[in-house]
């Protein structure tokens, strides 16, 4: 079966990124695919490679990025949330790539399942 | 893509305008919807309704008043606009008080028109 | 239509509004709403309630990771991310209650 994902807030405030992470993982081992995971609203973040977290935790935004090299899984982040939180092409971590709503709409249409994780 | 595919989206709305970003960028995917040609339907319930009640002024609070967007979904062809009836009421509101034509819809008829969607988004 | 759940029924009403409107179905609690399927949690009783007419289904490892495994009502599922990534799969579609 086809998965979409949709990421709509940040790294390490919710627990909404780790939870489709796990769930992505989880699809993959099962022998799904994975379509695109596609990140909005403060989702955006997830993409940042500016982030750096303490040693002894776990690092998401690198998380993904081996995720999508591993799984050729496609992460995309919203150009216009990503530009109104300061995410641009410069500071964009490895794996992600920046572009528009309709990447989104395109998912939900090919995929079978479309899921959601937020706040 | 496949082409002509036609998958019904819905898009339930259960948050205020204002206080979080939410209720706008789900009015951007909305509209980028409707420019792929899907069917659409836009679901009000819980706090979601406050989003279409009319005379928003939002100078005060330096903030663009996006609520004239739902006065032009129309010009979009999406016509499908759903408020739940018990979360209307009980946010003191009626019909006369929202800036749009929507249907008003019992809990149980929302729930069945939920069954039938290929694609829910909820925010 | 699987509903999934994801905060506490004390914190939000997004528990309350999917079960006001949903009569069939599936209903997954994970992260914060996992505390709505423990015994003598306020929400207990209406989630009994559902559970005549819903399927209910808690993610383990939210359960776990809070200290609540022990405290499950009776009747309701733990499931891992792979019983999470099946119940998407057997529901003809979903739904996030954010």
């Amino acid at each position: 079966m086809k998965f979409a994902i949709l990421i709509n807030e940040g790294p390490y405030q919710h627990q909404a990124s780790d939870s489709a992470y796990l769930f992505c993982k989880a699809a993959l081992a099962k022998g799904h695919e994975i379509r695109r995971v596609f990140f909005y609203h403060d989702g955006v973040n997830n993409s940042s490679a500016l982030t750096e977290p303490p040693q002894d935790d776990r690092n998401i935004v690198v998380r993904w990025g081996k995720l999508a090299e591993e799984h050729k899984v496609d992460l995309v982040v919203c150009v216009a949330a990503a530009l109104r939180r300061g995410i641009k092409d410069d500071n964009l971590a490895a794996g992600f790539r920046i572009s528009g709503l309709g990447q989104l709409v395109e998912a939900g249409i090919e995929a079978d399942r479309l899921v959601t994780f937020g706040d | 893509m496949s082409e002509g595919a036609i998958k019904k989206f819905m898009f339930v709305n259960r948050k205020a305008p204002y206080g979080t970003v939410y209720a706008l960028e789900a009015l951007e995917t909305v509209l980028i919807t409707a420019a792929f040609d899907q069917d659409v339907s836009l679901v009000f319930m819980d706090d979601g309704v406050f989003q279409l009640k009319k005379g928003q002024q939002t100078k005060g609070i330096e903030t663009k008043n996006f609520s004239p967007t739902y006065r032009a979904l129309d010009g979009y062809d999406i016509e499908k606009l759903y408020v739940e009836q018990e979360s209307m009421e009980a946010r003191g509101l009626t019909e006369d008080d929202l800036l749009v034509d929507v249907t008003v819809m019992s809990r149980a008829d929302m729930g069945k028109l939920m069954e039938e969607m290929d694609v829910v988004l909820s925010c | 239509m699987l509903h999934i759940i994801n905060k506490s029924p004390q914190e939000r009403n997004s528990l309350d509004s999917c079960l006001r409107v949903t009569q069939s179905g599936a209903v997954l609690l994970i992260e914060d709403a996992v505390y709505a399927a423990t015994r003598g949690n306020a929400a207990e009783a209406k989630l009994r309630e559902a559970m005549g007419s819903l399927k209910v289904y808690a993610l383990g490892p939210d359960l776990d990771a809070r200290g609540m495994s022990d405290r499950l009502i009776d009747g309701v599922t733990a499931v891992d991310y792979a019983g999470f990534v099946d119940l998407v799969a057997e529901h003809p579609n979903c739904q996030s209650w954010l």
